[in-house]
C-alpha cells in the first residue's frame, strides 16, 4: 500500500488541504489532483523545463519536487501568471510575437521569463538566451521567445 | 489555375498579414487541451512492459504475481492482443519489391528492438501499473542483435526475419545518362566522399499519448490522440480492429509538437484501443520520455558513398551515390520506411542542371527502433549529398561556392522543366533566392572577416545550400500505392444566425498555425471580421474527409479548399441577399460582415439580419428560394505529383580548433513558398525548421551499442538545440505563386530542416579548409571535429 500524507498549500491564491501519496510529484498533484493541467510534463527528470512553476516565489521543477515538499508553501502556475505575477504584458507579447507554437513548453518558458524579468535583468538577447536555456522548445527556434521577453522589458522600462 | 480568380482582384484584409494566432491566447493561459490532460469517468491506465533486449525469443510470460496487485485491472501479453487484431504490413505497391513481415502491436514470440512492447498492465494509475510491471516474469532467450546497417548486409549477419534470405528490405536503382562514362572523361574532375548521417528522432515535447473510449451501446470507439492524420487512423483502427469505419471516431485537440513523429501506427496506441474495446471503458496511455526515445520513430541513419564530376569551369557533369539506411526490424505502417530513401533517390541534385545520374538506395532491417518519416523526409540527406559535394568540387577546382551554383542552378526562366530524375518543376526561383540571400548576408564582408580572423587563429566558415522541398503532395505520394491516406482535403464554411462564420477543415493543427491561416483565408474571402470566424479541425465526426497535416500541405491544400468553400458560400449568400434586396447578385459584395453595394460600398443588410431571415423567418422569402448558408469544397493537386518549393540558405560558423566546438554565428534563409498567408507564422516555421536542422547537423544522435541498447535515451543525454547555442536567423522571401491553385501557396514547414544541415556542413568544411581537413559525418560533434583535425584518435 502506498503511504499517503496530508498537505496544506496555496495554489494561485486558493487554499487546498489534500491527502496525497508520499511518492507523488508536484506536477502530477497539480495536474491530476487539482486539475491544473496548464503545467506540462515533458521529461520527468528535470531537464526539459516544461513543468517549471513558482514555489514560494522561486522557480522550481514540479517534476522533481514531491507534492509533500510543497506542504505549507505558496505555488503559482501558468493559470495564475496573469493575476498573481502581473504578467499580462508578457503574455500579450508572447501572443503578438508568436513566441509559442505547440504551446507545450509555454508554461515553463513563461515561468523562466517571469523570473528573468522579476530579477530586474536587462533586455540583453545573449543573457535572455542563457536564462531560458533550461527550457526546451522544439518548435520556435527560440528567437521569437527572446523577442517577446526583450520587448516586455523595454516596454516596462519606458513606462 | 482553377476556381475563382477574382479573389485577389482587390487588396486583402488578412491574407498576407502577420495576424497573431487566436489559438495561442488559450495556450498562454494554461487552457490547452492535450490528450494527457483528459480524465474520463472509470478511466484506467495502460502501462507497457517493454523488451530490455534488442533481439530475444520470448519463451514465456508469467503474470501470476502481478495480476493480484493493488489497482491492477487486467494484464495482456502480446499473444493476448494478437487475438484481437489483424496484423499490419508496412509496404506500398508503388515501391515495388519493398518487403516487411506482418507486425503485431506487441511482440508475440520474438522481440526485435529494445523497447518493443511485450505485455501491458491495465491499472488504476500509472504509478501502480509501473509497480506491477516489476512482478511480470518474462523468460527471454537472447538472440544476437544486428545493429550496424552495413554489417546487417553481410552474408554472415544473423537474419532478423527467417522467412527472408537477407536483411534487405528494399533496393532501388536510378540511372539517367551514363555517369561512369561521363566521369571518365579527361576534362572532368571527380570528387568522392563518404557522408554519414546519424540516426536521430523528433523529441516532441509532448510525448505520444492516447485516450481510447468504447461506448458499447453505440458500438463506437473514440480515440483521442495527439496526432496529425485523424482520418488515416480512423481507417486503420476500423480495419485492424474489425469495426465499421463510421463507428470509429478519432479526435485530435491540441498537439504538443509532432514533426512527423505522430503520423504513424504505433503498437502501444493500437493496443490501447483494443483494450478499451475489450474492457468497455476509457484507457489512457501516455509515453514517458524513455518510452518515447525507444519507440517514437527515428529518422535518417544513412551511410552514403557519393561522387560528383565537374569540369574545370565548374559545369556539373553528373553525380551519383550508394546509400545504405537502417530502418529497424519492420517497415513502419502505413507510410513505410522506404519513403525517405526514395526521396533521396528522387531529389538529390534537383536544383541543378546536369545529365548524368546514378543512384542506388538500400533499405536495411536492423534491431533498432523503427525508422520512418520525420520532418523534411529525405531532404537533409539529398541536399547534403548534392550541395556538400558541389562545394567540395568547387574547393578542388578553386571556384567560389556561389559561382559554381550560379553556373549550374536551373535558370529561373526555364520553367516548366524537369530534373535529371524526371521530377516536374514549375514556378521555382533558385537564382532569385540566391541573389536575395547574398543581398541580406553581406557575403563579401564575411569573406573579408574570414581572411582577417584566420590570421588570429580563428577559423570561420560560410556555407550555402540551394534546395527544393516537396510540398502539396498529390495522390502520387501515398494513395497511388494503396495507403489509406487522403491527398485531398475539404473545408466546410457555415454562416450562423448571428452572422458569424463556422469553418471546419480536415487539415490539423500541431502549433504551426494551421487554424490561424484557415481563419485568415475564410475571413478574407468571405468578408467578415476575423474575430467572427471559429475554426474546428481534428475530429473525424465533424470535419470533412481529408489527409490531415504532413508533407507541408496544410496551407497549400487545406488553405485552397478553405478559399474555394468561402468563395462558394459568398456566392450563395449574395444570391439570397439579391432576392431580399431586390438587386442583382453581381452588384453586391460582402465586407466586414455586411452585404454592401459593390459600386457605392453602402451597407445594405448585415449577415446576421440576412441569416435571421433565412433561419427564423423563411416565410418572408419566395417559396422557390431555398438558401444554403453552408458550403463545402475539396481540393487536390492534379497537375503535378507534388508542388515543389525552393530556397537558398547560408550558415556562418566558427570552429574552435582547440575544443572542437562549433558555434553558429548567424543563419540566413530565403524561401519561396509562393503566396505567404501570414509572414510571421511562415518565418517562425522556417526558423523552427532551421533549428531542427541544426540539431541534426550538430547535436542529435541516437547512440546504440553493438547489442542494440540505446545509450542516451534521456533528455539529459540526447542533446537538442537550446536557446544559448542558437543563432539569430534572418528570413526573407521570394514569392512565386504556384499556378496549381488560386491561393498560390506552397508549403514552408520543412525547408529549414531540409536545408540547414548541408549549409552547416559546408560552413564547417569551409572553416577547416586552411587546415587541410574536412568533416563528413553528422552530427558534427566536438569529438568528430577534433578527430578530423587529427588532434585525437
Amino acid at each position: 500500500m502506498t503511504k499517503t500524507a496530508q498537505i496544506n498549500l496555496v495554489v494561485n491564491g486558493e487554499k487546498y488541504f489534500e491527502n496525497v501519496p508520499v511518492r507523488m510529484n508536484l506536477a502530477d498533484f497539480l495536474r491530476n489532483k487539482l486539475g491544473l493541467t496548464g503545467t506540462h510534463v515533458g521529461c520527468e527528470h528535470g531537464v526539459c523545463g516544461a513543468c517549471t512553476i513558482f514555489l514560494d516565489g522561486v522557480t522550481a521543477r514540479s517534476c522533481l519536487t514531491l507534492a509533500v515538499q510543497a506542504d505549507e508553501t505558496e505555488v503559482t502556475t501558468i493559470e495564475g501568471y496573469e493575476t498573481d505575477k502581473n504578467a499580462s504584458d508578457l503574455i500579450k507579447n508572447f501572443h503578438k510575437r508568436n513566441a509559442l507554437q505547440c504551446g507545450y513548453c509555454t508554461p515553463g518558458m513563461l515561468a523562466s521569463s517571469i523570473e528573468y524579468i522579476e530579477q530586474g535583468n536587462p533586455p540583453d538577447r545573449k543573457k535572455v538566451k542563457e536564462h531560458i536555456s533550461g527550457n526546451y522548445c522544439r518548435c520556435t527556434g527560440y528567437q521569437a521567445i527572446v523577442d517577446a521577453i526583450c520587448t516586455t522589458i523595454e516596454e516596462r522600462q519606458s513606462r | 489555375m482553377t476556381g475563382p480568380a477574382t479573389v485577389f482582384d482587390k487588396p486583402t484584409d488578412y491574407i498576407g498579414k502577420s495576424i497573431p494566432r487566436s489559438d495561442a491566447s488559450r495556450l498562454l493561459r494554461g487552457q490547452g487541451r492535450y490528450v494527457d490532460d483528459m480524465q474520463l469517468p472509470r478511466m484506467v491506465h495502460a502501462v507497457f512492459l517493454r523488451s530490455p533486449y534488442a533481439h530475444a525469443k520470448i519463451n514465456s510470460i508469467d503474470i501470476s504475481q502481478a495480476i493480484d496487485l493493488q489497482g491492477v485491472v487486467a494484464i495482456f501479453t502480446g499473444k493476448d492482443i494478437a487475438q484481437h487484431v489483424e496484423p499490419y504490413v508496412g509496404v506500398l505497391s508503388h515501391l515495388p519489391g519493398l518487403r516487411s513481415p506482418a507486425q503485431y502491436p506487441l511482440a508475440v514470440d520474438v522481440a526485435r528492438w529494445q523497447g518493443e512492447p511485450v505485455a501491458v498492465v491495465i491499472c488504476a494509475s500509472r504509478a501502480l501499473g509501473e509497480d506491477a510491471l516489476e512482478y511480470i516474469k518474462v523468460d527471454y532467450e537472447q538472440i544476437p542483435a544486428v545493429t550496424d546497417t552495413l554489417d546487417a548486409m553481410s552474408s554472415e549477419a544473423p537474419l532478423i526475419h527467417k522467412e527472408y534470405d537477407s536483411n534487405l528490405a528494399w533496393k532501388r536503382e536510378v540511372e539517367f545518362g551514363n555517369l561512369e562514362e561521363a566521369l571518365a572523361q579527361d576534362d572532368v574532375v571527380v570528387v568522392e566522399k563518404q557522408i554519414k548521417f546519424g540516426r536521430h528522432t523528433g523529441v516532441t515535447l509532448e510525448t505520444r499519448a492516447t485516450v481510447c473510449d468504447y461506448i458499447p451501446g453505440d458500438e463506437q470507439l473514440i480515440m483521442y490522440y495527439a496526432g496529425q492524420a485523424p482520418h488515416m487512423l480512423q481507417f486503420i483502427l476500423a480495419k485492424h480492429l474489425d469495426m465499421l469505419e463510421e463507428n470509429v471516431r478519432v479526435v485530435a485537440h491540441d498537439v504538443g509538437g509532432s514533426f512527423g513523429i505522430k503520423v504513424h501506427t504505433y503498437g502501444d496506441e493500437i493496443a490501447t484501443a483494443i483494450i478499451a474495446k475489450l474492457l468497455k471503458r476509457p484507457v489512457k496511455f501516455t509515453a514517458d520520455r524513455l518510452e518515447s526515445f525507444v519507440t517514437d520513430i527515428h529518422a535518417r541513419d544513412h551511410v552514403v558513398d557519393a561522387k560528383i564530376g565537374v569540369k574545370k569551369d565548374g559545369t556539373i557533369v553528373g553525380m551519383g551515390f550508394n546509400d545504405f539506411t537502417g530502418i529497424g526490424p519492420f517497415s513502419m505502417y502505413p507510410r513505410t520506411s522506404a519513403i525517405e530513401c526514395n526521396q533521396i533517390l528522387n531529389l538529390t541534385g534537383a536544383p541543378y542542371q546536369f545529365e548524368h545520374y546514378h543512384a542506388v538506395g538500400n533499405v536495411v532491417f536492423q534491431n533498432k527502433t523503427l525508422m520512418c518519416q520525420y520532418r523534411a523526409v529525405g531532404h537533409p540527406i539529398a541536399m547534403a549529398i548534392s550541395d556538400c559535394m558541389i562545394e567540395e568540387a568547387a574547393r578542388v577546382i578553386g571556384m567560389d561556392p556561389v559561382k559554381i551554383r550560379k553556373k549550374n542552378l536551373i535558370p529561373d526562366d526555364a520553367y516548366p522543366t524537369k530534373s535529371v530524375t524526371g521530377m516536374r518543376f514549375d514556378d521555382l526561383s533558385h537564382h532569385a533566392c540566391l541573389d536575395k540571400l547574398l543581398e541580406i548576408m553581406d557575403y563579401e564582408g564575411l569573406l573579408v572577416d574570414q581572411q582577417k580572423e584566420r590570421g588570429n587563429g580563428i577559423y570561420r566558415g560560410i556555407g550555402f545550400v540551394s534546395l527544393v522541398e516537396v510540398t502539396n503532395p498529390s495522390p502520387m505520394f501515398y494513395g497511388v500505392g494503396g495507403a489509406p491516406i487522403a491527398s485531398q482535403d475539404g473545408a466546410t464554411v457555415r454562416l450562423d444566425a448571428a452572422g458569424a462564420l463556422h469553418v471546419s477543415s480536415s487539415v490539423t493543427e500541431q502549433g504551426q498555425g494551421t487554424n490561424a491561416i484557415l481563419q485568415q483565408i475564410a475571413a478574407d474571402v468571405f468578408g467578415v471580421a476575423i474575430e467572427r470566424v471559429k475554426v474546428t479541425t481534428g475530429d473525424t465526426a465533424t470535419v470533412p474527409y481529408g489527409g490531415g497535416t504532413w508533407a507541408s500541405r496544410g496551407a497549400g491544400i487545406g488553405g485552397e479548399a478553405m478559399l474555394l468553400a468561402s468563395h462558394a458560400l459568398k456566392e450563395q449568400v449574395l444570391e439570397t441577399a439579391a432576392v431580399i434586396l431586390q438587386a442583382k447578385p453581381e452588384n453586391l459584395d460582402i465586407s466586414s460582415g455586411e452585404v454592401i453595394s459593390k459600386e457605392s460600398g453602402e451597407q445594405k443588410i448585415s449577415l446576421g439580419d440576412l441569416a435571421k431571415i433565412v433561419y427564423y423567418r423563411g416565410n418572408e422569402l419566395p417559396n422557390d428560394l431555398r438558401p444554403e448558408l453552408i458550403a463545402t469544397r475539396h481540393y487536390r493537386v492534379t497537375d503535378f505529383p507534388f508542388v515543389f518549393t525552393n530556397g537558398a540558405m547560408a550558415a556562418h560558423v566558427e570552429v574552435d580548433t582547440n575544443t572542437g566546438f562549433i558555434k553558429i554565428l548567424h543563419f540566413w534563409a530565403v524561401e519561396d513558398c509562393g503566396r505567404v498567408i501570414n509572414p510571421q507564422l511562415v518565418d517562425d516555421q522556417i526558423r523552427g525548421g532551421v533549428v531542427q536542422g541544426i540539431g541534426g547537423a550538430l547535436y542529435e544522435e541516437c547512440i546504440y551499442d553493438t547489442d542494440g541498447q540505446m545509450q542516451n535515451a534521456s533528455m539529459a543525454d540526447y542533446l537538442v538545440p537550446m536557446a544559448s547555442e542558437m543563432p539569430e536567423i534572418t528570413v526573407a522571401h521570394v514569392e512565386t505563386y504556384t499556378k496549381t491553385s488560386v491561393l498560390g501557396a506552397k508549403g514552408a514547414g520543412e525547408a529549414g530542416t531540409g536545408g540547414a544541415p548541408a549549409a552547416i556542413m559546408n560552413a564547417v568544411n569551409n572553416a577547416l579548409e586552411p587546415l587541410n581537413c574536412g568533416l563528413w559525418q553528422m552530427p558534427m560533434t566536438p569529438e568528430r571535429v577534433l578527430k578530423a583535425l587529427g588532434k585525437i584518435k
